[in-house]
């Protein structure tokens, strides 16, 4: 499909990300400003505490976002998922630069000029108002266009906290390896940030150039700048009012279901919202998060259900050794989880996602591989791309590579989606993926078999919190109807429909249900 | 001292020292002075004697570290340092004009913070900018930085004459001049100060300006008043610090003489 065609077929979903960007962005930057711009002037006149305050903000933005966001989904009013904590995030982030802006703006004001203020009789508030904030505005001005172009950027990865964005197209063509989305979403973000670099470039000039615009062209501009930000504001009233409005169904009749960020968790996500509407349950669907957001806002009552896999929760949130046996894996998973978060794990959905260890099919036939001990003499030519979660955790490489004794010539950590593409084009010569990825067959890959049986089993399953089983009855009945309902084959293709076809996973479910319902 | 003298002074200094906690000597030491009414005082010295100091107390932009430093027979330290302030015009080198406020608007600045009419501020800044010799047709909507060295200054005096202030504090103002533009302003501002009536005190460290424009000369050294004399007192003067002042002026006579 050409970018074009792509245009032509998305522009009203990118309009809509694209609106949700500039909101993020503008409701960021509006509330960093009414924070930043006092603080900044505080700073001025109490010199002490600049050190630390200055300190704080540093801080904050050294912090690098996906794990601010992590801090942040717990926290109680400011947390959880969604916009909110995105704009805490950004706040936080767009902080530094305007605070620091407007202590040198002011600081730079001319001593002469302050003297003569102070000694013409003004107090201490009209020195600020008529002759230091004026004089500093073009300083000013400078940060809240520097923290303006740095949230765009920040913005995008915001859609790992469900915020929306254009980053949900960056993520899914990371994910589903699709130029198309990929293009339209940086493409998108990159303009936006060369546009509001352009604007905030247009009313820096306008302070900095001329130290008073012409009053007329000054009041036109305020406006232009009120206008936005009130229309920003009536929307965003609008929106929550609307919200609330048709929200009303009562919440013992709603669940709130999340996925990871990647398409195998959002189609079995999907599956049971589906299902759930079908039986006239109200779904809030928050999905793609990343990293352990899931984990996090599910015990923290955000997420009411997220689909996992057993061997995961043993090993990365129990931090148990891993071990082989599926049946006793589940047991303990399942005990476990009821004791210290009052969450309840669903029968197993019928197939396994485990580590697939994988190379070229060209290779494994050239080498004549079948097991991952036959193909470990190569390694030492071999250089191994693997993504940050299989690097990080226990189950993951140091003891993967320590079972088999490989020893690579180089280890690349990578987004996941994109070591099958460094795969096949050769940037890499081994991977970890997942055994039910689409791919694997149409990038014509080959999967080792765990002759060492290393891998703990992954089974699928939901995690679902007790007291919403015990608020809505139809999410038992839904679980109970989809154990041993998904095999292998099964999550392959629809996982290849999203993927490799392209298609929406709302349709792909609701088609493969079918009568199921 | 009676009630008439006091009144007759309108700016005494009594004992008035000024020291900072991190330095070891004194700014000011132990000075003594009294400005009458509408005599214009110059303050004589090199940089960093004091003498910009010593003006600076007198608006309490600086309060004493000991003695006190009387305006209109109230303690500065008992002034509200606003309404003080507004009474009291200041003008310093290159006239220290806000940059983002138009001519108009900087000399009518203190009368607006006194919260005049517009009409009554407008017909003020007109009257001034006629005052100081700049048309107020081409200038009240001009920036400073349209102005040359010399008409900045003149805005700089009409904006402390603005709401008639009995009292003038000047701090070198004539500095940063070319000497053509220094002699005929300074000329115009002794003309102007004498026809207003206005008491003023004027930082210098000119010797000539200082002979030009004062009705008393204080000469000041490293924080102390050494003398205060007229001007013919001054030029016959044997004080040595008085008489390396007056060489200056010889060196130049002479120069004028051997060619």
């Amino acid at each position: 499909m050409s970018f074009w065609h792509f245009l032509q077929l998305n522009w009203s979903e990118l309009l809509v990300l694209i609106e949700q960007h500039i909101k993020l962005v503008l409701i960021a930057i509006v509330t960093a400003v009414a924070i930043g711009v006092p603080t900044g002037i505080l700073l001025t006149r109490h010199r002490a505490l600049r050190g630390p305050v200055l300190g704080v903000a540093n801080i904050m933005q050294t912090i690098p976002s996906l794990a601010l966001f992590g801090f942040l989904i717990p926290l109680p009013f400011i947390g959880g998922i969604g916009a909110r904590t995105a704009l805490v995030a950004l706040v936080l982030y767009s902080l530094l630069p305007i605070i620091r802006n407007t202590i040198t703006g002011i600081m730079g004001v001319e001593p002469s000029v302050r003297e003569a203020a102070v000694a013409m009789g003004m107090t201490d508030g009209q020195v600020l108002r008529q002759v230091e904030l004026p004089l500093a505005m073009g300083v000013i001005v400078t940060g809240v266009r520097v923290a303006t172009v740095i949230a765009v950027g920040v913005t995008t990865i915001a859609a790992a906290v469900g915020a929306g964005g254009l980053g949900v197209y960056i993520f899914r063509g990371l994910r589903q390896y699709d130029n198309n989305l990929l293009l339209a979403g940086a493409l998108s973000a990159a303009l936006l940030a060369l546009a509001a670099d352009f604007l905030l470039g247009l009313v820096e000039r306008r302070f900095s150039l001329a130290a008073t615009p012409r009053k007329r062209s000054r009041s036109t501009l305020w406006r232009v700048v009120f206008v936005a930000v009130a229309v920003v504001l009536v929307i965003e009233c609008g929106l929550v009012l609307w919200r609330s409005a048709t929200n009303n169904s009562a919440p013992a009749n709603r669940v709130t279901i999340g996925s990871k960020d990647f398409t195998e968790s959002i189609l079995l996500a999907e599956i049971v919202a589906e299902m759930l509407e079908a039986r006239g349950v109200a779904v809030e669907r928050r999905f793609e998060l990343g990293g352990n957001l899931p984990h996090d806002a599910l015990t923290s009552g955000t997420l009411d259900l997220y689909p996992e896999y057993t061997g995961t929760a043993y090993t990365a949130i129990l931090r148990h050794q891993p071990i082989t046996d599926p049946r006793a894996v589940y047991a303990q998973v399942k005990q476990e989880y009821a004791a210290k978060f009052n969450v309840d794990v669903s029968p197993s959905l019928g197939f396994e996602n485990t580590f697939a260890i994988l190379v070229r099919g060209a290779d494994a036939r050239q080498f004549n591989l079948k097991t991952i001990s036959e193909a470990a003499p190569y390694a030492g030519k071999w250089r191994a791309g693997f993504g940050q979660d299989f690097m990080s955790r226990e189950d993951g490489y140091p003891g993967f590579s320590k079972a088999y004794g490989l020893k690579f010539t180089e280890v690349r950590e990578m987004d996941l989606s994109l070591t099958y593409i460094a795969l096949s084009s050769r940037q890499v010569d081994l991977i970890a993926g997942n055994s039910t990825e689409g791919r694997i067959a149409t990038m014509d890959l080959f999967q080792l078999v765990d002759d060492r049986h290393y891998f703990p089993p992954y089974e699928a399953v939901y995690l679902v919190r007790q007291d919403a089983l015990a608020r809505v009855p139809a999410l038992r009945e839904v679980l109970d109807k989809l154990a041993n309902a998904i095999s292998t084959d099964d999550m392959r293709r629809l996982n290849y429909e999203v993927d490799g076809n392209r298609r929406d996973p709302k349709e792909v479910i609701k088609e493969w249900l079918g009568g199921r319902k | 001292m009676n009630d008439a003298a006091a009144n007759h002074q309108l700016v005494q200094f009594h004992n008035v020292s000024y020291s900072l906690p991190n330095l070891t000597t004194p700014i000011l030491s132990d000075l003594n002075l009294s400005v009458a009414r509408g005599e214009t005082l110059v303050l004589l010295g090199e940089s960093g004697c004091g003498k910009t100091t010593t003006l600076k107390l007198v608006n309490r932009l600086l309060v004493p570290t000991g003695g006190e430093v009387v305006v209109e027979g109230k303690s500065t330290s008992d002034w509200d340092p606003i309404a003080l302030r507004r009474r009291i015009g200041y003008v310093i080198q290159e006239g220290g004009l806000f940059p983002h406020f138009t001519i108009g608007r900087n000399v009518g600045l203190v009368p607006s913070l006194l919260g005049w009419e517009p009409e009554r501020i407008d017909s003020r800044v007109r009257e001034l900018l006629e005052l100081v010799g700049l048309e107020p047709r081409i200038y009240t909507d001009r920036y400073p930085r349209e102005l040359s060295g010399g008409q900045r200054q003149r805005a700089g005096v009409a904006r402390a004459l603005a709401a008639d202030p009995p009292l003038l504090l000047l701090d070198e103002p004539f500095g940063a001049l070319d000497p053509l533009t220094r002699a005929s302003l300074q000329r115009e501002f002794g003309d102007l100060a004498r026809r207003l009536g206005k008491t003023a005190i004027l930082v210098t460290h000119d010797v000539r300006e200082a002979l030009l424009l004062g009705a008393r000369i204080g000469l000041m050294h490293r924080g102390q008043l050494l003398l205060v004399e007229t001007p013919d007192q001054f030029l016959n003067s044997d004080n040595p610090q008085a008489r390396a002042y007056l060489d200056t002026l010889t060196l130049i006579a002479n120069a004028g003489e051997k060619r």
